[in-house]
């Protein structure tokens, strides 16, 4: 058995089902052994889409998303990806090839200082200088991706490590002990006992839930709290579907591009318990707010997440659903009935009144029409800019899952990520909605999607322009339009054509409920343009 | 704005520097001082980190560096139950005329003068942070040719404190 073998036979033994990648010589001795395994590779057309897709995969299974590139420019499109995921506590494993480790340092053909120019994205990063290290370093990876505050780590494999023999395959058994790393799982009694009583006592509390929740997989248990002591919920962009939107105590997403009502929730309420959430700058634009005359818990796994941005008062580290679990145990006498009735009034009155042109579609009415008809279980990948934005204000998740770039705001991120979802779960309905101008930076996994009958939905919703960027100008800027107009786009019908996959545009307002059938009517991809006012804001 | 005196206990791992000179330098803390050996077992390095910022900032870089995962054991080196040492090696420009009374300084200090030429001296000189400063000072009348410090080195009093490495 030689390294690369033992990697690959890591992967087997931590379950890994699906690898995104794209080859070069570095790695070349690792795609060679994975010839000889059951685990499916994926050539996916740009590094920074291996990530997004195994990100995509890793988020609706649970599992470390998996990708494997060569060194050098290979290494280095994958930066994007990687940082990508750092900022959603994603968990992936990337593999890169690297040079000889002999040469490491005489700037050779395609080398990289990878692990020093990821450093700043990753959870961790290994450079393998001995190949009887594989299976120690695969298992450390693993563990460390996949607890505490997720996030990705990179592993670096220089190809002479790849060919060297490894003597005797051991793969670690049990839990890693990693005498440094011991993430905290249960949440402390006594703080939970506070928590609780502090329940007890406030007239308006209000939960605001973030990416950590889904996590952690312990959406069940937020729902199920939320009911039992009848507190109302909002999220954060990373934890929309954390709730089903059409729960009566969900309230909607928080921060500048947010409900009002959600956000004014946040305000008005005497006790905020933000759980997963790192109250980062678009979600609580003024921590003092949440802080000020109120009574601020905040959960989260990660310690130096508490307090970082807001200084609580009542820190409580731990993993949300162990936490929820705790908390439930507790018998307290809370009734908000008179809070939940302000807040109706308020989600009545503050209904939000959209400017579409009369002839045009209108995003937010067309979104929430295609999710209401999507199924149950259906997966939602948005990308970024307006169409992010309308996508966060407007879809329904029931059962199913809602996915985008929230901390990076990648564009480009929805195809691959729809890619990795669908890889995921086979049987559940994906659908992808992007603006032209980000369709247009991963438009080429169109490809991907043929070679591998991946079928993902795809919506284009196209105004022509880098829509959110042209808005912030026009507010901005007093309407001075710089480097936002997509002219020289392609002609999406004869793109679809040209890849081989089914297309439909809807333009006109009234034809949207036949397209959306049609565009969801069989299980296979579709490419469907919904041309919108080129002025449409989300403001 | 105050100063605080952490004590790391990390894996003697190639990199392990970088990646906590790393974090200070983007999430833009202050290194007054780092210095950096290794222990008594030669699986670990023990660094001393001098650095400065109001005690929200403070307590993030605690929390922040003891997330890096080759970190082993951060904490603070409480002044009052703390010993600190830097050293430093002056090279000072002194003729036959002025060596006398800079010995005089030196030894005032309790300096060593480790080094004579015909025209300097190298004083090695071993204190807190304050002590070399003052020395420093005392010197103003004559040209310091060079000057090297180590930066902070420091260890809690008594045993109650002392990090052991679980295995």
């Amino acid at each position: 058995m030689n390294g690369a073998q033992a990697m690959v036979k890591c992967l087997e033994l931590e379950g890994v089902k699906t690898v995104f990648g794209y080859p070069g010589v570095a790695i070349c001795p690792f795609y060679d052994s994975i010839l000889d395994s059951d685990i499916r590779t994926v050539l996916i057309r740009t590094e920074q889409n291996a990530a997004h897709a195994a990100s995509g995969m890793a988020r609706v299974t649970g599992k470390v998303g998996v990708c494997a590139v060569t060194s050098g420019p290979g290494a280095t499109n994958l930066i994007t990806g990687i940082a990508t995921a750092f900022a959603d506590s994603i968990p992936l494993v990337c593999i890169t090839g690297q040079v000889n480790s002999e040469l490491i340092g005489s700037d050779v053909f395609q080398e990289a200082d990878i692990t020093g120019a990821a450093e700043s994205f990753v959870k961790y990063s290994y450079l393998v200088k001995n190949a009887e290290d594989i299976p120690r370093i695969f298992k450390e990876a693993f563990y460390i991706a996949n607890t505490g505050r997720k996030g990705p780590v990179l592993i670096d494999v220089p190809i002479d490590v790849q060919n060297a023999p490894v003597g005797k395959f051991r793969y670690p058994e049990g839990d890693v002990m990693l005498r440094t790393y011991k993430p905290t799982v249960k949440g402390h009694a006594v703080q939970i006992k506070k928590v609780m009583a502090e329940l007890e006592k406030a007239k308006r509390p209000v939960i605001c839930a973030g990416g950590g929740v889904l996590l952690s997989d312990a959406q069940d248990m937020l729902r199920a709290f939320a009911h039992r002591y009848q507190v109302p919920v909002v999220t954060t962009m990373m934890g929309i579907g954390a709730m089903q939107t059409e729960d009566e105590l969900y309230f909607g997403m928080v921060g500048n591009n947010g409900a009002p009502c959600a956000n004014r929730a946040m305000n008005d309420a005497d006790m905020v318990i933000m759980v997963g959430a790192r109250v980062a700058d678009r979600a609580v634009n003024q921590p003092e707010i949440i802080t000020r005359d109120k009574v601020l818990v905040h959960m989260d796994v990660d310690p130096a997440e508490i307090g970082k941005n807001a200084g609580p008062t009542i820190p409580l580290v731990g993993d949300a659903k162990h936490i929820f679990e705790d908390m439930m145990q507790i018998e307290i006498r809370c009734d908000h009935g008179l809070w939940l009735q302000t807040l109706y009034e308020y989600s009545q009155i503050m209904k939000e009144t959209r400017g579409s042109g009369p002839s045009y579609i209108d995003p937010a009415e067309f979104i929430r029409k295609l999710s209401d008809r999507m199924e149950r279980d259906a997966i939602y990948v948005a990308d970024v800019g307006q169409n992010q934005i309308w996508s966060c204000r407007n879809c329904i998740v029931r059962d199913g899952k809602f996915l985008t770039s929230g901390g990076m705001g990648t564009m480009g991120y929805s195809i691959p990520a729809a890619m990795g979802a669908k890889l995921g779960c086979p049987d559940r309905q994906v659908v992808a909605v992007c603006g032209d101008g980000s369709f247009q930076m991963s438009m080429m996994e169109l490809a991907t999607m043929r070679q591998h009958g991946v079928s993902v939905k795809i919506i284009v919703i196209a105004n022509g322009c880098l829509g959110m960027v042209r808005e912030y100008q026009k507010n901005t800027y007093g309407g001075r339009y710089s480097v936002v107009d997509l002219s020289g786009s392609p002609d999406l019908s004869k793109l679809a054509e040209a890849y081989g996959i089914r297309f439909i545009r809807v333009s006109g307002r009234g034809e949207e409920d036949a397209a959306i059938d049609a565009f969801l009517r069989d299980d296979d991809s579709v490419l469907m343009e919904c041309i919108i006012d080129p002025m449409d804001t989300v403001k | 704005m105050q100063k605080k005196t952490f004590q790391l206990i990390v894996d003697n791992t190639s990199g392990v520097l970088s990646r906590i000179s790393g974090l200070f330098s983007r999430r833009g803390y202050n290194i007054e001082s780092i210095t950096a050996g290794v222990t008594a077992d030669p699986r670990f390095t023990r660094i001393t980190i001098v650095t400065s910022g109001d005690d929200e900032i403070l307590d993030q870089i605690e929390k922040q560096v003891a997330k890096l995962i080759d970190v082993r054991d951060i904490r603070e080196l409480v002044p009052e139950e703390s010993v600190y040492r830097e050293l430093a090696l002056i090279k000072v420009k002194a003729g036959a005329a002025e060596r006398p009374s800079i010995i005089a300084v030196a030894n005032v200090f309790r300096a060593n003068i480790i080094d004579v030429g015909a025209e300097n001296l190298i004083i090695e000189l071993t204190g807190s942070q304050s002590k070399i400063d003052a020395f420093l000072r005392l010197l103003d009348g004559y040209e310091i040719l060079e000057l090297a410090r180590t930066g902070v080195a420091g260890l809690c009093r008594g045993v109650d404190k002392v990090v052991y490495i679980a295995e």
